[in-house]
């Protein structure tokens, strides 16, 4: 009862949170997309690059969070955004390589050779095989790759409040400091609900997107 | 025309050097289905891969009507030449419309000219533009999605087509058939074909001329007659298999066999005159009784005609069955099997008597080239037996 009270008179703060947590997640991982997806085609070039890359995304995945804001702050200060929004985002923006790098990459590669000898021998130049064949043939699994990206990343985004970057972790992190257990609870259900509405919403979003005939 | 000259690739693997293709020098002439045919790694589809510079060649040349595709851009080229696989290799994401529509929209047809051409290369393999053009490839059959694959490679009207074992993904049973669709295709379009297989029915169905290919070498190019009646060497001869004088029966006509020279009689006709010109034209069992029109109604046997008086029309027996000039061998040889028969009747598509098909007709026409060749082999050790 307590909790539900709570949350009936925040609700202007709830949305207010809710509203910032999905923003830096949006910016984080829409920037990731276009920096991943382009990462990970122009690494079916070559197999070792290809290697390297998966190998340094996935070492950035392990640093703990709190860790990775801890050595942004003394970097970002010297242009003045040691903590806050910045940050935030750049942690985000780290974190979804891997996923997104890796699915991309694995699409991309993994288009039959039949397809892919077809494509070529009917005289397609290497862009349009990719315009027109490989991309297409992907998406699905790059999308999965984005879901995968903002699932996690709405869990990482709430540690970012210790940062001062906002968003739905403020709760968790007053309530917390406060002793508040409706606070805490609150602001851990939101996150969960968020990424569970995250994760449907971005499966009919990959559904919509996947060619017909696949 | 495709000219081959001294082509030779050269692959560098973890076994060392292999020679894939070996100077290969070979033309397939205009409008003629060449089948590269050999077990598999010999060299046959590295070969077809490099006229299209799937497959960089190490060296040599490939001339399309003379001219050298080194010297083209590859894409330009690529888009000239219709090219089918095994894999069918249609886009999983586009429409059968779209598919068919690659290639004249890489080259710039305009949108009415290239949808019209989308469904008249439908209707030529007999699939409904009305169902299948809006429909994606999962939608359609193995054979379907190969029809989709070969007319696909036709689209632009490419005068070179190139077929990587087409046919070897689908069923046998529709594999005849689509064999059958194509020829039929190839007797209308008459295009340059090159074809690989490693299946010599096929090939010898199929082809003009049969390349055979071992180890990275061609060991014999020749017409499917010729490579079964005279196979160069012992693999050719394994190759071809022990079967090769019942494989040539499909590639001889009736025609080509047909004994025109046929005395007949009319059902006024009485048996002792039967009889008689069966003695004068050297028939030992039956002669045929034809109508006023000159088509065959019966024959009378000669037992019948020595033993019994009367005319031919009351001691006829009916014919069992016909063939016509353009039937195979193959075919006739399975009718004279299934009616316990020596010889048949041939007639012309009006019904009228041509001749008759006999087995030793048949027999004699496989045995002649059989003949000479032995002949050739045997001189040949006589020449290097003398001193």
């Amino acid at each position: 009862m307590e909790i539900l009270d709570f949350v009936l008179t925040n609700l202007d703060l709830l949305g207010k949170l809710t509203l910032e947590h999905i923003a830096l997640v949006v910016v984080a991982v829409g920037l990731a997309t276009l920096t991943g997806v382009p990462i990970g085609i122009a690494i079916t070039q070559n197999e070792r690059v290809a290697t390297v890359v998966l190998y340094v995304a996935s070492i950035l995945i392990t640093i703990p969070s709190i860790a990775l804001f801890g050595i942004m702050i003394p970097i970002l200060s010297t242009i003045g955004h040691g903590i806050g929004y910045l940050p935030a985002v750049i942690a985000v923006l780290l974190y979804s390589q891997l996923p997104i790098i890796r699915n991309t990459y694995t699409a991309i590669h993994n288009v039959s050779p039949g397809l892919r000898e077809a494509a070529r021998g009917i005289g397609m130049t290497s862009g349009q095989r990719l315009q027109k064949v490989e991309i297409p043939l992907s998406v699905p699994l790059i999308m999965a790759g984005v879901r995968t990206a903002v699932v996690m990343n709405i869990g990482v985004m709430a540690i970012a409040a210790y940062i001062g970057a906002g968003g739905l972790g403020v709760l968790i992190s007053r309530g917390i400091s406060q002793s508040d257990p409706r606070q805490l609870v609150v602001g851990a259900i939101a996150v969960s609900l968020l990424a569970i509405i995250a994760d449907r919403s971005l499966l009919l979003l990959q559904r919509k997107l996947t060619p017909r005939g696949l | 025309m495709i000219t081959l000259d001294n082509l030779t690739k050269i692959f560098d693997t973890d076994r060392g050097v292999v020679s894939a293709a070996d100077h290969i020098n070979m033309e397939v002439p205009q409008g003629e289905i060449c089948v590269l045919l050999g077990p598999s790694g010999c060299g046959k589809t590295t070969t077809l891969k490099m006229v299209n510079r799937i497959i960089t060649p190490t060296s040599g040349r490939v001339l399309i009507n003379g001219k050298d595709t080194s010297e083209q851009d590859t894409v330009s080229l690529r888009r000239s030449i219709g090219y089918v696989i095994q894999q069918i290799g249609l886009f999983p994401n586009m429409t059968i419309e779209e598919n068919i529509s690659i290639v004249p929209k890489l080259i710039g047809w305009d949108k009415s000219r290239y949808l019209k051409r989308a469904s008249e290369l439908l209707e030529m393999v007999a699939m409904d533009p009305a169902i299948f053009l809006k429909r994606y490839p999962n939608e359609l059959s193995g054979g379907q999605q190969q029809r989709i694959g070969v007319i696909r490679a036709l689209a632009a009207d490419p005068p070179v087509m190139l077929m990587d074992e087409p046919f070897g993904a689908i069923d046998p049973i529709n594999r005849e058939v689509i064999q059958d669709e194509f020829l039929k295709l190839h007797r209308e379009l008459k295009k340059t074909v090159m074809f690989v297989s490693h299946d010599i029915d096929e090939a010898v169905k199929m082809a003009d001329r049969i390349a055979i290919f071992k180890e990275g070498k061609l060991i014999q190019y020749d017409t499917p007659d010729d490579i079964l009646s005279h196979p160069i060497n012992d693999f050719v001869k394994g190759f071809v298999g022990r079967d090769r004088a019942l494989k040539r029966l499909q590639l001889v006509t009736v025609a080509e066999v047909l004994e025109t020279e046929s005395s007949v009689v009319t059902a006024e006709d009485s048996l002792a005159t039967a009889l008689q010109r069966m003695t004068d034209a050297g028939y030992e069992r039956a002669i045929i009784v034809v109508d006023g029109d000159g088509r065959p109604v019966g024959y009378v046997s000669r037992s019948v005609a020595t033993t019994t008086k009367g005319n031919c029309g009351q001691h006829s027996y009916n014919l069992r069955t016909l063939v016509r000039p353009e039937d195979d061998l193959r075919t006739v040889a399975s009718k004279m099997f299934t009616h316990d028969a020596t010889w048949l009747p041939c007639v012309s598509e009006h019904g009228k008597l041509m001749g008759v098909v006999t087995q030793r007709g048949i027999t004699h026409h496989l045995g002649a080239t059989y003949k000479s060749s032995r002949a050739k082999e045997q001189s040949l050790q006589h020449v290097r037996v003398a001193p």
